[in-house]
């Protein structure tokens, strides 16, 4: 079975800063990492290769250097890296990303053979808007399976498979046909390491690189920043709350009146937690 | 297990195993390189000043890209007491030369530079990927390496360790004892970040013109040791370090002497409203000439920190170790043109050229060095007080006559390390200098 991946280098947002008077990222010099929701994605794919057999190929869109990433998702173990590069791409929004990416899997459908499943992470670090997928999703015709726990079931015979969707009311279990586009949640599995070999044939593998047009792409007004509406009109760093931390003077005090008046205070500023509890110990 | 065999394996992408690696790669070998870190640099720290001979003898227009900070045209050495020094300074325009001698720089992003050469040379590089022993033939001959990957061996017919001043390879494979702590030094460092035209005002400079400062007195609090202070473009590189057993008998953090560097009415100035964004740590091989494990065997060579090769009295250490990079990885070429095996008979051929450069001639020259400032530590505490305070007793103008002033120095001497002790030092230090 042929899966693909979408994935995406973010800078690391554990490293990022908002510079004090302009408001903007301060990017220079912050390290890259692939989008860490896209590791559960690409786990989830190179463990069902290993089951059923086949290949994995990951696909990003991206500058030159995004190549780092796709090198290193090859470390851990995927058979194909596909780079859609393109100074056309540059200033894509969620709607441009997901047209210059679908038209990229409709290329590596030609290429490489169908992929029955399409993986991409819940959202990535830097965007957070969880709209790639179901784009890409939509523009190809593909059932779309979002906030995937766990993949319960796949028959590749049958052309059905049964996922875990983590949800609000709580756990859905769905089932639908393939060819399917699924945003993995995480915390589901944690990305190999990669063997030696791995390692070995990531160091020395070719990675494919396609501009626009070798993706087949024409209408170049609906790439990059000409093909995205959504206009960022500001950026700021949210005012930090004022009160954090209140200290209780504990002097002549024991630590269980101390403990009461901190529950206390904790029941007066959320009402619904205190009748929680008080049903709870009454046995409700 | 990699399918493939190598003409070598090269454990590690500091400064001595991509000297090794690119000088092997270069020549049509079939290279393999491990580093354990993330990416080359990442793990590695370093004052850090480049000495570009080393280096052109490697990659001669390295000029052309190569992450460079500024050039140094001055050398300041400090002998500090805890309100004051005493400077010789030696500043000249001729260092302003096409082709500079010596370079600041910031190893994290010179050893990826570095890297990225090694590789368009044509050797494979894995990050992330620990050697963790020497595999051998049923000879005892080195054949190849573990590491810390599934189906983690490769096989070569050479491997070259410039594993690092651990050298955790080497030791766990018998190769070489464990490090003792009275021939390493533990280093602080961090890094200040100021805009240039700051840096280039405090420290007189202009353009990339560069300025190092290597102190010593005081601030060592009596162990031996030595502090530095380097200027980068936009950046200042301040460190400390001293001997490891010093630390251990004194009961000093190293942390501890830095805080206090920097507080030095001397020193604060120069950091002034500067912001600290980077710090770390290093072991500094420091024993010398009598230190050095053996170098080669069969089957395997070491080069750079793994096998000593510092010059702690000229602070010089990333130029040896790209020289014995250079040199192991010449030997190995050298050999596979004659079709000879890599015994440990063919590889002496390594420590003779070795011989024949710097590397040898100045380890050996200070061979005595690192014991004698080891068992006279007032080298590092009485003398430089007794310097500061003769300093001030001669510039201070209160009335005294000089005569007098003059008499009272020398007697601050004599009292302070008596006349034979004086002696005694100026001889010792004399047959140690050698």
């Amino acid at each position: 079975m042929h899966i693909v991946v979408c994935m995406k280098q973010v800078p690391d947002s554990a490293q990022i800063r908002v510079h004090p008077v302009t408001n903007t990222i301060m990017r220079q010099g912050v390290p890259t990492i692939i989008n860490p929701y896209d590791l559960f994605a690409l786990e989830e794919a190179l463990r069902l290769r290993d089951r059923l057999g086949g290949e994995v190929t990951v696909l990003t869109m991206g500058p030159p250097m995004a190549e780092e990433s796709l090198r290193k998702a090859l470390t851990f173990g995927a058979d194909r890296a596909v780079l859609l590069t393109d100074r056309a791409f540059a200033g894509s929004d969620t709607l441009a990303t997901s047209f210059a990416l679908a038209a990229a899997l409709n290329k590596i459908s030609q290429e490489f053979g169908e992929p029955p499943i399409v993986f991409t992470g819940k959202q990535t670090i830097d965007g957070d808007t969880a709209q790639v997928g179901p784009g890409i999703a939509k523009r190809l015709g593909l059932n779309q399976l979002t906030y995937v726990a766990r993949i319960a079931d796949l028959d590749p015979a049958a052309g059905t498979i049964t996922v875990e969707r983590r949800a609000e009311g709580g756990l859905q279990v769905l089932q639908t046909r393939l060819p399917v586009l699924i945003t993995m949640l995480e915390g589901v599995n944690e990305i190999r390491r990669g063997s030696l070999d791995d390692a070995y044939r990531a160091a020395r593998a070719q990675v494919v690189r396609w501009s626009a047009a070798d993706a087949g792409i024409t209408e170049l007004a609906r790439c990059g920043l000409k093909g995205s509406p959504t206009i960022v009109k500001k950026v700021f760093a949210p005012q930090g709350r004022a009160e954090k931390v209140r200290q209780v003077p504990t002097a002549d005090r024991s630590a269980d009146e101390l403990a009461i008046d901190v529950i206390a205070a904790i029941f007066r500023t959320q009402p619904p937690l205190e009748d929680d509890l008080l049903r709870f110990a009454a046995g409700q | 297990m990699i399918r493939d065999k190598f003409d070598a394996i090269v454990v590690g992408a500091g400064p001595s195993g991509n000297a090794a690696a690119y000088t092997m790669a270069k020549q049509g070998l079939k290279v393999l390189q491990l580093e354990r870190g993330e990416y080359p640099g990442s793990k590695n720290v370093q004052g850090a000043i480049l000495y570009a001979d080393a280096l052109e003898k490697i990659i001669p227009d390295f000029r052309e890209d190569a992450p460079l900070e500024r050039h140094v045209i001055e050398q300041r050495l400090w002998t500090m007491d805890d309100t004051s020094y005493v400077g010789m300074h030696y500043r000249s325009d001729d260092f302003n030369e096409e082709k500079p001698n010596r370079y600041t720089i910031i190893r994290a992003q010179f050893d990826r530079w570095f890297s990225g050469k090694v590789r368009e040379a044509g050797a494979v590089l894995l990050c992330e990927t620990t050697v963790t022993e020497l595999l051998r033939d049923p000879q005892g001959r080195v054949i190849g390496v573990r590491t810390d990957r599934d189906g983690g061996t490769a096989f070569a017919d050479v491997v070259i360790l410039g594993e690092g001043v651990n050298g955790l390879v080497g030791q766990r494979s018998g190769l070489r004892p464990e490090l003792k702590p009275d021939t390493v030094a533990l280093a602080v460092k961090e890094m200040h970040f100021l805009p240039r035209e700051v840096i280039e005002s405090r420290f007189n400079l202009a353009g990339n013109e560069g300025v190092v400062i290597e102190a010593m007195g005081t601030i060592t609090d009596g162990m031996t040791g030595t502090g530095f202070i380097y200027t980068n473009q936009e950046s200042i590189s301040i460190g400390i370090g001293c001997i490891v057993s010093d630390f251990a008998e004194s009961g000093r953090t190293p942390y501890g002497l830095l805080e206090a560097f920097k507080r030095h009415p001397s020193v604060r100035p120069l950091l002034e409203g500067s912001e600290c964004k980077e710090y770390a740590a290093h072991l500094i091989p420091e024993g010398g000439y009598n230190a050095m494990p053996e170098l080669f065997g069969d089957g395997w060579i070491v080069v750079g920190d793994a096998g000593q090769f510092v010059n702690a009295v000229h602070r010089e250490g990333s130029n040896l170790a790209m020289t014995t990079g250079r040199v192991a990885g010449e030997t190995v070429v050298w050999l596979k043109r004659r079709r000879e095996m890599a015994t440990k008979a063919n590889l002496a051929e390594y420590q003779r050229r070795l011989e024949e450069t710097f590397v040898m001639k100045d380890l050996r020259k200070y061979r005595r060095i690192p014991d004698f400032l080891h068992r006279n530590k007032h080298i590092f505490g009485v003398y430089p007080k007794l310097l500061t305070a003769a300093a001030q007793t001669w510039f201070r103008v209160d009335g005294v006559d000089k005569r007098a002033k003059e008499k009272q120095i020398f007697q601050s001497f004599r009292s302070g390390r008596t006349l034979p002790g004086l002696i005694g030092d100026a001889l010792k230090l004399a047959r140690s200098w050698r």
